[in-house]
């Protein structure tokens, strides 16, 4: 391990989720098939196709969803590259491990037989190992597109029109903002007291300095907090939240919510 | 534990959300009652630190490292309510911004962590730490034993939605559609992990954070101490509230019991033993799953006579409507747990005013 190592990680993760919702931003302003749709077409469009991907019991369904959502991504400018790094291989290492067991200790009709007949792969393992494994990715890759390809505040007005209350939205929005500003703060006081860091420090000391930063950042949130609602009190805020809702539907956006849920319509019909 | 898409089915999503919405709507209503302007803020930066939080790599004894939830710092500050929304808009957050959990499944993710994390968290912060003042080193093992049980009883509820999938939800040739695991193995493989690991590593940063709280701004820890003369103006829905509506609620819910029998067959798990040879019921498919057996478990049968309810099957002999037998069991057993209730209370409230009068 590495000196001040655990400091070090979580600055990196840190860095590293900033890094991601740059990119976020930066895909989701240029021109593309999803970009060019109403932000309230894309959440409803991919949140149907997310759930007629769970609700399909059959696997040629499931990865006919996933062709689409591929050419969905290349049709809006997402490099496959990208999603294959940033989605597919973290979902096939993860539920890859989770559902690999499941090959051998799923009951059912045995197809090979390891170890002198204590170990099987049986069909209904295989099967079902397959399906979590197809689902989970074309889900997860559906959920990226959204997020790629939609700036959050516009995430956040769609959400506004499906009647969420406001103050939700207003918390929404705010802890949104907050979280960058909380990790760079974060990400500065680990990386001062990394470079007041020698040699290795004993696990006990290890603890009391993460659990000490968490504190002090919960201080300075919470005097944060104060600062935010002083601000906000001074510019008249009375706990009335309201957002200008500025989305106007153009006859191509109806195009694409039609496309959007005869496809996931009859996705379920198919795979029922 | 953010359970991604496709791990549960569309149903146990469905259900897990009207759950997380009641949890939603309740919460947000408390916080309503206090002021609002002052609310916002408050628990969106809240939540903000939450998600931060979640971010550090914490080092655990024996060498690996964990990440804590958060949930039990926010419902030792905030209390219940303001962590159910705070922890909510992180998790939301998380999946609507990061990719991190499923979309279908935020209503079991919120269910799990948000809300039967931070009831559980604050529910044994506040029974451990009772009477203690507010530097006192109990408050600090109160936070870190709340902070261990809160992590494991959402990693139990999600190991539950987990393990009734494939008993729930496969195809005419048995092939688990979900998370393809039984409770046999969802309960022992999520809790080895959440028992050693996470539950340590959320117990370890709570009680840290409470120990700084407890030097550096202990008015923080005011609110849900059960110290009188707490700041309101800083604290989120924790203050105590008259018990009228709860009773209300066990009255309506008494009231709405008969409804029991309206429901096809027996409640799953309820079975007794001749449940297992009728065919297509509940029990019969619980046995299928298990194993080529039709018959009842040994055991269930060797046990059923062992013990016989005052009210037998919920209705006494000499009740002839089923619907009022109900009733009148409900009333009965209701009646009987607020008086052993009322019966401890009065005892801990007669020992309390010997030990201040000594």
């Amino acid at each position: 391990m590495k000196r001040g190592g655990f400091l070090e990680s979580t600055v990196v993760g840190f860095a590293r989720a900033l890094s991601r919702a740059l990119m976020s931003e930066e895909i989701a302003h240029q021109p593309g098939l999803l970009q060019s749709l109403d932000p309230r077409v894309r959440v409803i469009g991919l949140f149907a196709l997310v759930l007629a991907v769970t609700l399909s019991r059959k696997l040629a369904v499931v990865l006919t969803l996933f062709l689409a959502a591929v050419m969905l991504a290349a049709f809006s400018r997402v490099s496959i590259g990208t999603l294959a790094k940033r989605v597919w291989l973290v979902v096939l290492a993860f539920t890859g491990v989770i559902a690999l067991p499941a090959v051998f200790i799923t009951p059912g009709n045995a197809i090979a037989t390891f170890a002198g007949g204590s170990l099987h792969i049986t069909a209904q393992g295989v099967a079902t190992a397959v399906l979590l494994l197809a689902r989970v990715e074309t889900a997860v890759t559906f959920t990226t597109l959204l997020i790629l390809c939609t700036p959050w505040t516009h995430v956040l007005k769609a959400l506004r029109s499906f009647r969420l209350p406001q103050e939700v939205i207003a918390m929404l929005a705010m802890t949104h903002r907050y979280i960058f500003l909380l990790v760079e703060t974060a990400s500065q006081m680990l990386e001062s007291r990394q470079s007041r860091t020698v040699g290795r420090l004993p696990g006990r000391e290890q603890r009391r300095i993460t659990s000490r930063t968490a504190g002090v950042l919960l201080s300075k949130s919470i005097a944060l907090s104060n600062d935010v609602y002083l601000a906000m009190q001074s510019r008249g805020f009375r706990g009335e939240v309201r957002i200008l809702s500025d989305f106007r539907m153009r006859s191509w956006d109806y195009v694409g919510l039609l496309a959007f849920l005869c496809a996931g319509s009859i996705a379920v019909w198919m795979g029922r | 534990m953010h359970i991604p898409d496709g791990y549960l089915s569309p149903s146990t999503c469905a259900t897990l959300y009207a759950g997380a919405i009641a949890g939603w709507y309740a919460a947000l209503k408390r916080v309503k009652h206090l002021l609002l302007s002052r609310v916002v803020p408050l628990i969106s930066v809240f939540a903000a630190f939450a998600f931060v939080v979640m971010m550090f790599n914490l080092p655990l004894p024996g060498g690996t490292t964990g990440h804590a939830l958060g949930v039990t710092i926010a419902a030792i500050v905030l209390g219940p309510s303001g962590a159910i929304l705070a922890i909510s808009i992180a998790l939301a957050i998380q999946a609507l911004f990061f990719g991190d959990g499923g979309i279908s499944t935020l209503g079991a993710n919120c269910f799990n962590m948000a809300i039967v994390g931070s009831l559980v968290a604050y529910g044994s912060y506040r029974l451990i730490a009772a009477g203690s003042s507010i530097a006192s080193k109990r408050r600090t093992a109160a936070a870190a034993i709340a902070g261990y049980l809160a992590v494991n009883a959402a990693a139990l509820v999600a190991a539950v939605e987990f393990g009734i999938q494939p008993v729930l939800f496969h195809d005419a040739a048995g092939t688990p559609l979900y998370a393809p695991y039984p409770l046999s193995v969802a309960l022992p493989a999520m809790l080895i992990g959440h028992l050693t690991f996470a539950g340590l590593a959320e117990g370890v940063i709570s009680a840290g954070l409470v120990a700084y709280l407890q030097v550096a701004d202990p008015a923080l820890l005011q609110a849900t101490s059960g110290i009188p003369e707490a700041d309101v103006t800083a604290t989120v829905g924790a203050s105590a509230r008259s018990p009228r509506r709860l009773w209300i609620a066990v009255a309506l819910l008494m009231l709405l019991t008969p409804l029991g029998i309206l429901a096809a067959g027996k409640a799953w798990g309820e079975w007794s033993p001749s449940e297992f040879a009728r065919a297509g019921s509940p029990g019969q498919i619980a046995a299928a799953a298990l194993g080529p057996t039709a018959d009842a478990p040994a055991g269930m049968q060797r046990l059923a006579n062992l013990w016989t309810a005052p009210f037998p099957a919920y209705a006494p002999a000499f009740v002839k409507s089923a619907a009022f037998g109900y009733l009148l069991s409900a009333m009965f057993g209701v009646g009987f747990l607020l008086s052993l209730s009322l019966l401890a209370q009065h005892y801990l409230a007669r020992r309390r005013a010997t030990r201040y009068s000594a």
